[in-house]
């Protein structure tokens, strides 16, 4: 064996940069810059409690409601604080509708940025470089790599967001949904469907 | 190009935990706190964030790079300070038994 490696009883190894988050924690807690359990409730919001759900409500009551659709449009950051679902870090959100001319699709290009009030936190894919550098350049080949095969007649915008500006896609809804409720509307509204690298599912 | 991070057809769960380990949690928490608490506001730490992801860092790898440096920047947390309790805290953990909570106290001196 090149190591003597101990299996024992003291087994309680920590990962380099857990210990290295301890540490700063540790540092900003004694300077009361941060509460520990203020730390723990904003962990569980993200983990927890805000999601794709959020948005997928937004996207309902815009496809019930044309009024509200009118206000999404206009004023999305308005629109959807109404609904309850505000930003954290005092950011605008716009509401980009696709068409049967457009599709939209957005992307962080510098990090990942994302709408959190709406969606939650951003899934692995689209914090990857791959999807960063490659949704601008070839964004009909990125979208046919997640199933998504669009008309050629359809143009498709990408949008880059900010950390002052995030967007929300809002998709075409489906045909065959008449008379259905919110809730099972925004049933068939998914992440990526909110995000532009997928459409809302069909009715069942 | 093929990053081990590619984004993969199919298979991707509605509802995946955005976070793999607690320490990637527990950074993101402090983050958010301390941008709450006005130690930073978010644009700038959107620029930070952006500069460590471009060195190919892993995400969260990158993200904790980030925040010391901000924090190493406003003098709120110096490298030398982070790794010495960092040391500490990898003793408190070897000191630990198996199973028991790791507290900082059960570091040597």
């Amino acid at each position: 064996m090149p190591h003597d490696h101990d299996h024992g009883d003291h087994d309680n190894h920590l990962d380099p940069m857990d210990a290295r988050v301890r540490a700063l924690e540790t540092i900003l807690v004694q300077k009361g810059l941060i509460d520990p359990a203020a730390v723990d409730a904003i962990i569980d919001t993200y983990a927890n409690k805000v999601g794709p759900r959020n948005g997928a409500q937004v996207v309902a009551r815009a496809w019930t409601d044309p009024e509200f659709a009118a206000w999404l449009a206009r004023d999305a950051t308005a629109a959807i604080a109404d609904m309850g679902f505000t930003g954290r870090q005092g950011e605008h959100m716009q509401a980009v509708f696709n068409t049967p001319d457009q599709h939209n699709v957005i992307v962080c290009t510098l990090c990942s940025c994302y709408p959190w009030s709406v969606l939650g936190l951003p899934p692995v894919w689209y914090k990857s470089p791959a999807y960063r550098a490659r949704v601008v350049i070839e964004p009909r080949a990125v979208l046919a790599e997640f199933g998504l095969t669009l008309p050629v007649s359809t143009r498709i915008r990408v949008w880059d967001s900010t950390a002052e500006l995030r967007y929300l896609v809002v998709p075409m809804r489906p045909e065959g949904t008449e008379g259905m409720d919110l809730t099972a509307l925004a049933d068939l509204v998914t992440r990526e469907a909110m995000v532009g690298t997928g459409l809302p599912r069909l009715p069942a | 190009m093929n990053p081990p991070d590619a984004p993969k057809p199919g298979a991707r769960p509605f509802d995946d935990p955005p976070f793999e380990e607690p320490w990637q949690a527990q950074v993101f928490g402090l983050t958010v706190a301390l941008n709450e608490a006005g130690v930073f506001d978010w644009p700038s730490w959107a620029q930070a964030l952006g500069a460590q992801i471009k060195t190919g860092a892993p995400y969260w790898q990158a993200w904790l790079s980030a925040l010391e440096a901000v924090l190493a920047e406003r003098d709120l947390a110096l490298p030398a300070d982070v790794a010495d309790l960092a040391r500490r805290w990898h003793e408190a953990a070897l000191a630990t038994p198996h199973g028991q909570p790791i507290r900082l106290e059960n570091a040597g001196a």
